[in-house]
């Protein structure tokens, strides 16, 4: 029997991105709050040391700071034929672990969705017919526009410095930036990091084929920045040890570096860490949560009662939580009706390997998110009607790491050991560069979420069942993609290519995209999402969620900008909508 | 008052600590409630963070005020004592008048004697009043029963009573008397800086008997192996091209010029001056410039053509650049400039050959909370290189100050460390 707490006003589940911000804005309110994150505590000065950060075996190799499949993991099935079997080993997908969660280890490419994006659905429809809508889809408009994010687009960025170049800026179109990017109220907050060769190429040659590229935003930043909180950052040194690592440099933008400095200093935030919420009590009626039941690092049991649950942990376990709490109803796949798990969805990815003679790409002088792309075939930034697919990819030029074991690329067919897989490696390594496209991915009946009827987890909990697979309209996407990809490179004056096709079916080994969305959607109609547009639960007001898991489907981006924007939205309906009258924001 | 609770081991400490010198400021505690006391006890409490008592009288991890940390001197180490108000182990059973003599005197009840670890050398400067609001103030904690051993220094000096002759030698006790030709705000700052502040515990030299030498005042000295700077008006070494706005800046938030405050100084600022009204912290920086500068001489730099400085500039190329930038410039709020620092170019190396060594976190303040961290590198340079890059940055981008040696490096990485000699 759990032991019951004093009462909080705010328990947060899980301490990366948003819920640090929710924290210490909420903290700073006024409000009693405590975060509650499965992990360990981890700081730069003491976790991300230069001295030992720089370690590609123990970080990139042995996943040091990512979840164990021990503490968490999934089933995994194609399709729902198919017996779902556990995940050992993470693989396609590496969900991060501890204080600052993927926020800490992510490569920091930041974007803003398209306004086509948020309403996508209407948008696709008006303009090309129902026709054009794939079999089995489930596409759904957002319940709010970019026109109404954008502030919160705006106050993220501040919060993590990001470095880019505007492209439109209050409706006037910008040289130098994105020309596709939806009217922006400020510049980004720090210049574009510094491109390196194979950028230059890339740019030269986009543009020369009448493309618009541009540096892509970035969180590894390229100055000086200090935020709103106070926080300081210094400028990225391109050392190429991002995704996987936390930055020692104080350059990437993370909570460590963002957020938690000013938090820690809330008196009235706590935080406990290694401690795993289990579900989130509901009163008699279901109508309302009364806190979270939580197992501490000793496997005791405490309930922390509070007045406001917020679910900010990993979107996958956040739509876990919200199963095994009973808050909404679970989708069934077969009726159509439920929905928390509806609507999963991730990211493909798709491209061509450019191989060049007599250049020096350097690719460890990188940064995760250093890198020139183009959004000419991005959402419906061109006339999707000759080719008979909804959806789009960013398209980037990028190293974002030349790191000794795992960047060895060489070309295909070449052995994968001996002495001839080491010429290619030597032969490779500084003239190898990749047009790579970044594609959405939409939302079907067929690829949800359920609770998984055969295994549990070391609390006898069900494990969370994935059935997903790429479905015809983005294979078709992903692969003429590649073919876009494989000009650009040609144009670069590669003197070989090599056009990489989505991998089909779904696998579960290869690494692939962090970019997992959906199962807990936000929506206009409560049939059809989990979430209102506040992000609070249509069933249960006083629980929020935030994440990617609320995404309808997933567009051609990384999700972060997004989630982060999403984040500052619902805080923002919290102070000044909830707070004053708590309740359900908007009426079913 | 919340804390963060971690089951990690690492990590934890900084947090905590940060956290717990903030509880001493937001917890108030049922004294409180006592309004004739209130307005007492609030200038007590303001005269405790002036004076920065619990950076002392609080253990590792342990309740503030409530004592056992073990003061490093050259004579051995002193255990600080409890000054919660507990009858047997604290000094809840202490009068007004017991404290002021501990305060003025420098004994206990009952006559024996303190050590000068504890600074009554100036704080015998400090009113009767506001060492009565002190008193006040500390009464108005949660007593803790924690029995501190208060007899670890080795004989002789643990005969208490030989400090009677040290004291005949080295201590003059009388209230501060202000100076009538100076303006009342310098005169504040003076009471402060000389009183309370003790500033001069660290930042003046120590005689051969632990004694501050008294004609070398607030000229810079050495504390648990860590360089005090000198904090005179000298323009070479001290704070004259400091304006009075950037030492406000400084111990109000840690940081100006490019600098940012760590080692002992890091707790200073933290735990008192960041906490202190802006009029006094004024006032201190007023009185610390018009201190007498000593003009000591500019000394010319070793030459950039020395072998020493040449390893130097490749090891500083190689491992310090990224951050502190080729320049020395550093990064603004992050990373500290190294050029015109003054903490750089001290007679007396020990601050960089110890940040060195051992690494070191910067001051987390509300305006600046990021406190970034030096790491050590301890592991991986030799004396000898330590010394190169110690010598390469004391003498580049306008820097000049005497070249260090490995046997000075070795000295101070066994005090450091504990490695043996």
């Amino acid at each position: 029997m759990a032991r019951r707490l004093p009462r909080k006003d705010v328990v947060i589940v899980g301490l990366g991105w948003t819920g640090s911000i929710l924290a210490l804005e909420l903290a700073r309110a006024g409000l009693e709050v405590v975060a509650i994150e499965r992990g360990p505590w981890r700081d730069t000065a003491t976790d991300f040391n230069i001295g030992t950060a720089p370690d590609e075996l123990r970080y990139a190799v042995r996943h040091d700071i990512f979840l164990r499949p021990r503490q968490e993991t999934l089933t995994m099935r194609n399709n729902s034929s198919q017996t779902a079997l556990p995940i050992r080993r993470w693989g396609s997908f590496l969900p991060g672990n501890g204080v600052g969660g993927a926020g800490s280890h992510w490569n920091g490419q930041t974007w803003r969705f398209l306004p086509d994006d948020f309403r996508l659905r209407s948008h696709m429809i008006d303009r090309y017919g129902e026709k054009i809508m794939p079999e089995g889809h489930q596409i759904q408009d957002w319940p709010m526009s970019y026109d109404e994010l954008e502030p919160f687009y705006d106050e993220f960025e501040r919060c993590l410095g990001i470095s880019g170049k505007a492209g439109n800026l209050k409706g006037q179109i910008q040289s130098g930036g994105n020309p596709f990017e939806g009217q922006r109220s400020s510049e980004y907050p720090t210049p574009p990091l510094k491109q390196g060769y194979s950028q230059e190429l890339f740019m030269k040659a986009a543009s020369g084929m009448g493309l618009h590229p541009f540096p892509r935003p970035s969180a590894n930043i390229s100055s000086a920045y200090t935020n709103q909180y106070g926080c300081s950052m210094a400028p990225c040194t391109y050392c190429g040890f991002c995704e996987r690592f936390g930055c020692s440099n104080y350059s990437k933008s993370s909570p460590q570096t963002c957020v938690l400095p000013a938090l820690v200093r809330e008196p009235n935030f706590e935080a406990r860490t290694e401690c795993e919420v289990t579900k989130v009590n509901l009163s008699g009626d279901g109508k309302m949560a009364t806190g979270v039941v939580y197992v501490d690092a000793n496997g005791e049991e405490w309930e922390q009662p509070a007045d406001l649950v917020l679910l900010c942990a990993y979107g996958l376990f956040n739509v876990r939580l919200m199963l095994l709490s009973g808050i909404g109803k679970a989708y069934d796949p077969n009726t159509g009706e439920g929905v928390v798990g509806r609507n999963y969805a991730y990211q493909t990815g798709s491209g061509a390997t450019a191989f060049f003679d007599n250049v020096n790409f350097n690719p460890f002088a990188a940064a995760g998110s250093l890198g020139a792309a183009l959004d000419d075939y991005n959402s419906d930034n061109f006339d999707h009607g000759p080719h008979g697919f909804v959806g789009g990819a960013s398209i980037t030029n990028a190293h974002t790491n030349g790191r000794p074991i795992m960047y060895h690329p060489t070309p295909r067919g070449t052995p994968t050991w001996g002495s001839a897989w080491k010429k290619a490696v030597r032969d490779t390594y500084q003239r190898v560069t990749n047009v790579g496209a970044q594609g959405s991915v939409m939302s079907y009946r067929a690829n949800y979420l359920d609770l998984d009827p055969t295994y549990k987890d070391q609390y006898g909990r069900p494990l969370m069942r994935m059935t997903f697979d790429f479905q015809p309209n983005e294979i078709k996407m992903a692969n003429w993609m590649a073919e876009r990809c494989e000009e650009i490179a040609k144009a670069m004056g590669a003197k070989t290519t090599q056009i990489n096709r989505l991998n089909t079916p779904w696998n579960v080994v290869p690494y692939q995209s962090t970019h997992n969305t959906g199962g807990t959607v936000t929506g206009s109609d409560p049939k059809t999402s989990v979430l209102n547009r506040y992000l609070q639960s249509w069933d249960v007001p006083n629980v929020f969620v935030m994440g990617a898991s609320t995404f309808p489907q997933n567009a051609g981006y990384n999700p972060t900008g997004t989630v982060g924007a999403l984040t500052y939205w619902a805080l923002d309906a919290i102070k000044s909508k909830y707070l004053k009258s708590p309740g359900a924001l908007v009426q079913q | 008052m919340s804390s963060i609770v971690t089951k990690q081991p690492t990590g934890r400490g900084t947090w905590l600590r940060h956290l717990l010198a903030l509880a001493l400021i937001a917890a108030p505690s049922a004294a409180l409630a006592d309004s004739d006391n209130l307005i007492v006890i609030q200038r007590g409490k303001a005269l405790v963070t002036a004076g920065d008592c619990v950076a002392c009288h609080t253990a590792p991890g342990g309740v503030p005020f409530a004592g056992g940390l073990a003061l490093q001197t050259p004579f051995g180490a002193i255990m600080t004592p409890n000054i919660t108000p507990d009858n047997a182990t604290g000094i809840g059973s202490w009068s007004a008048d017991d404290f002021a003599r501990a305060m003025h005197e420098g004994k206990r009840p009952g006559g024996t004697r303190l050590y000068p670890a504890f600074p009554y050398t100036y704080y015998t400067k400090v009113t009767r009043a506001d060492s009565d609001a002190i008193l006040a103030y500390l009464r108005s904690l949660d007593p803790v029963s924690n029995s501190v051993n208060r007899s670890t220094l080795p004989f002789p000096f643990s005969i208490r009573s030989s400090m009677a002759a040290w004291n005949s030698l080295f201590f003059t006790p009388g209230e501060f008397k202000p100076d009538p030709n100076k303006s009342e705000e310098f005169n504040r700052g003076a009471y402060l800086v000389e009183g309370l502040g003790h500033c001069g515990a660290c930042h003046t030299p120590l005689n051969a008997f632990g004694a501050n030498k008294s004609d070398k005042y607030l000229q810079g000295g050495v504390v648990d192996n860590w360089t005090a700077p000198n904090i005179t008006n000298d323009a070479q070494a001290g704070l004259g091209k400091w304006s009075v706005d950037e030492v406000v800046q400084y111990l109000k938030t840690g940081q100006a010029r490019g600098v940012i405050a760590s080692g002992p100084m890091k707790d200073v600022v933290e735990n008192s001056t960041a906490k202190m009204p802006d009029a006094d912290l004024e006032a201190m920086a007023v009185y610390l410039k018009e201190r007498g500068a000593t003009g000591s001489p500019a000394p010319s730099p070793v030459s950039a053509d020395d072998g020493r400085m040449k390893v130097g500039e490749a090891i500083f190329v190689d491992t310090c650049m990224a951050c502190h930038t080729r320049k020395g410039e550093g990064i603004a709020h992050v990373f500290p400039k190294l050029a015109g620092a003054t903490i750089a170019t001290q007679d007396d190396p020990s601050s960089l050959i110890h940040v060195i060594i051992t690494g070191a976190q910067a001051a987390a303040t509300a305006s600046h909370p990021t406190a970034p961290t030096m790491p050590s590198f301890g592991y991986r340079l030799s004396d000898d290189q330590i010394a190169a890059v110690v010598t390469y940055v004391r003498n580049s981008w306008g820097n000049a100050a005497s070249p260090v040696t490995a046997d000075a490096v070795k000295a101070v990485r066994g005090k450091v460390t504990g490695a043996a000699d």
